[in-house]
């Protein structure tokens, strides 16, 4: 049985603490009224640290205003871009830690429907990462239900007043509408929650039982939770991402942000993993396992630039208005993070991870573990900042503590629930199998 | 210079890992293994090096990846320059996402075939190449492993019997040559 160290205790307390205050600090100085806003802009051209020469056109787009008064509600915009930072802060962290623990769900329903001989001796770290799933989807609905009650200005779509003066919106209302929103957030949550307590459960429940009748019932209810995870994680991310740009499309988005969250859920199964090891628990695993999710964090890595070049080659090449803009946006005013996320989730996995050695040294898979992390993050922040704050983001306090408390909130629930089962599934049909595995 | 060759026919692959792990542990060195599909851990029971194919490959990537790169600047921006995607603009790097999918095929392509045909150089192998394995069936079910030793091999024998062998060979090396 593992327990809880105090260092981890004060770690994750220390972070949400620090985190909690960030926060309130980024909701304290967001700009009240449209001449704080502007005085606010004013201030940081002087600085001159933003180079931005008014190329926020094609947000613009979005909010499709009538054509007097135009200023004004450029101002206005403005505000609500600047409001919006740190909601948009929490909203990004909020997302990243969430799809950590359904990215491990999902990894772990896999090893479950496939009986896979080598995964059970890391078992009760994935279904410990899980833990936080409740918690991290939690949150995810408040935001959105505040979303919903015209709180933020997260998504443009909620607003009557857009609305009214956007055919393409009309046209989506039947289904990107508040209330159909809420309900559709509430059964994934359902459903997502429902599988991974069904299969903790049953997991519990084999390590003392004298049959194989739960690890059956558990094969099944993967099986099925997969079908079911694959269609709503699809719907998730249109809903919960994509409809920030409610102009936007792609067909391939649910497979995309599938990728992401599947190699940071692997890279966090490695990492507690290797920490869990280095404090003398999990004897049995070896560097034959941490060689496995080696690979998995490399192959993962890959198929995750595949689906993003996928998504960016076509509509760069095609270059048609209402799609290009999305790219066009994050290109020109998202420079930085937009690519050096490539050179961070694909040029450092690809070229540390290819050796084979390097993939059963733990301290090379924690390396381009956090490097991984790290990308993630930021393709999650690409993900949503250009449409909630455009030119008008940076990487600073908001952000970072928005980080801090999710981190710290995620290692707390994380560790809590590792440390409330044997870290052993000893019941487990298939764990002699992964005792002897050799990759 | 060895002068008799004994081939040790096994007919299971797991009674084969123990014979060869068995004969290494008293200090019998085994010249070749003959099996019809390849035996997981083998290599590592025989103790050979690890292959040093994967380097090449690597090596042989970066070439490919090196000529896409050429031959798409030679032939749509240097040579005949094209009109991309609607985006006529004669520089290599803003159409470079375009070429993306060609880079990529070449590096594997180029990995592939290069590979491969090192492998079959490495190995000495080429069309109509005669077979060299002693015993038709190691292409079927039979598993064979080779030691060649001098004199009369009386304890490379005894240990060879130990083991769950199917069947022993001696055969003369100067007979052979002839």
């Amino acid at each position: 049985m593992y327990k809880v160290s105090k260092n981890i205790k004060i770690l994750s307390f220390t972070l949400m603490i620090i985190g909690a205050l960030g926060i309130a600090y980024g909701f304290y100085s967001a700009p009240k009224t449209i001449e704080q806003a502007k005085e606010l802009v004013a201030d940081s051209h002087g600085h001159g640290h933003s180079n931005d020469s008014d190329s926020h056109s094609y947000e613009e787009a979005d909010h499709s205003d009538s054509k007097e008064g135009h200023s004004a509600s450029h101002d206005e915009h403005l505000l609500h871009k600047l409001q919006n930072r740190p909601w948009s802060s929490i909203y990004v962290a909020a997302l990243f830690f969430m799809f950590l623990s359904l990215g491990t769900l999902a990894f772990y329903a896999i090893q479950r429907a496939s009986q896979a001989g080598w995964s059970p001796l890391l078992f009760r770290v994935m279904e410990g990462i899980t833990a936080y799933l409740l918690p991290g989807t939690l949150i995810i609905l408040v935001i959105l239900i505040l979303s919903a009650m015209h709180l933020n200005h997260l998504f443009v779509w909620m607003d009557p007043e857009v609305v009214a003066h956007d055919k393409i919106i009309q046209g989506k209302s039947g289904y990107l509408n508040s209330p159909f929103l809420i309900a559709r957030a509430v059964f994934y949550i359902f459903g997502w929650n429902f599988y991974r307590y069904i299969s903790r459960k049953y997991s519990l429940a084999q390590d003392t039982s004298s049959d194989i009748s739960n690890h059956k019932r558990n094969f099944q209810w993967s099986a099925g939770f997969l079908a079911f995870f694959i269609v709503t994680e699809s719907m998730m991310s249109w809903d919960w991402i994509m409809s920030v740009d409610p102009h936007w499309f792609s067909t391939l988005f649910g497979w995309y942000v599938f990728a992401s969250m599947f190699v940071s859920g692997i890279t966090t199964i490695a990492l507690i993993t290797i920490y869990l090891k280095s404090k003398g628990y999990l004897e049995k695993v070896n560097h034959n396992h941490i060689h496995d999710l080696g690979k998995f964090m490399f192959g993962v890595s890959v198929f995750w630039t595949y689906l993003w070049f996928s998504q960016f080659m076509l509509i760069w090449y095609a270059n048609i208005p209402e799609e290009v803009t999305y790219f066009i946006t994050r290109i020109e005013d998202y420079n930085l993070p937009f690519f050096g996320m490539i050179a961070l989730n694909f040029i450092f996995p690809l070229l540390l991870l290819m050796n084979s050695d390097y993939k059963r040294v733990n301290w090379f898979i924690v390396m381009t573990g956090i490097i991984i992390l790290i990308g993630h993050y930021i393709d999650v922040f690409n993900m949503i900042m250009p449409a909630t704050v455009g030119d008008k983001w940076f990487i600073g306090i908001p952000e970072l503590s928005s980080v801090a408390f999710f981190a710290g909130l995620f290692i707390y629930v994380v560790f809590n629930s590792i440390s409330k089962a044997p870290l052993e599934p000893s019941g487990d049909p298939l764990l002699k199998e992964s005792e002897k595995f050799v990759y | 210079m060895a002068d008799k060759i004994l081939h040790a026919v096994y007919d299971d692959d797991d009674k084969l890992m123990h014979a060869v792990k068995d004969l290494r542990a008293a200090n019998f060195s085994i010249d070749e293994v003959y099996t019809p599909f390849p035996v997981h851990g083998l290599d590592k029971a025989l103790g050979l090096k690890p292959t040093r194919l994967a380097i090449l490959s690597f090596i042989y990537g970066c070439i490919g990846f090196s000529f896409a790169i050429f031959m798409m600047n030679y032939i749509m921006i240097v040579d005949w320059p094209q009109n991309i995607g609607g985006k006529p603009s004669f520089s290599f790097i803003e159409n470079m996402p375009s070429f993306v999918p060609i880079m990529f095929e070449l590096t594997v392509f180029f990995a592939a075939h290069l590979m491969v045909i090192t492998f079959y150089l490495r190995s000495k192998l080429w069309p109509f190449k005669e077979a060299e394995n002693p015993l038709p069936s190691t292409t079927d079910d039979k598993f064979l492993i080779e030691i060649k030793f001098h004199g009369d091999g009386k304890s490379l024998k005894a240990a060879v019997k130990k083991t769950d062998v199917f069947d022993i060979n001696i055969i003369d090396n100067t007979d052979s040559k002839k």
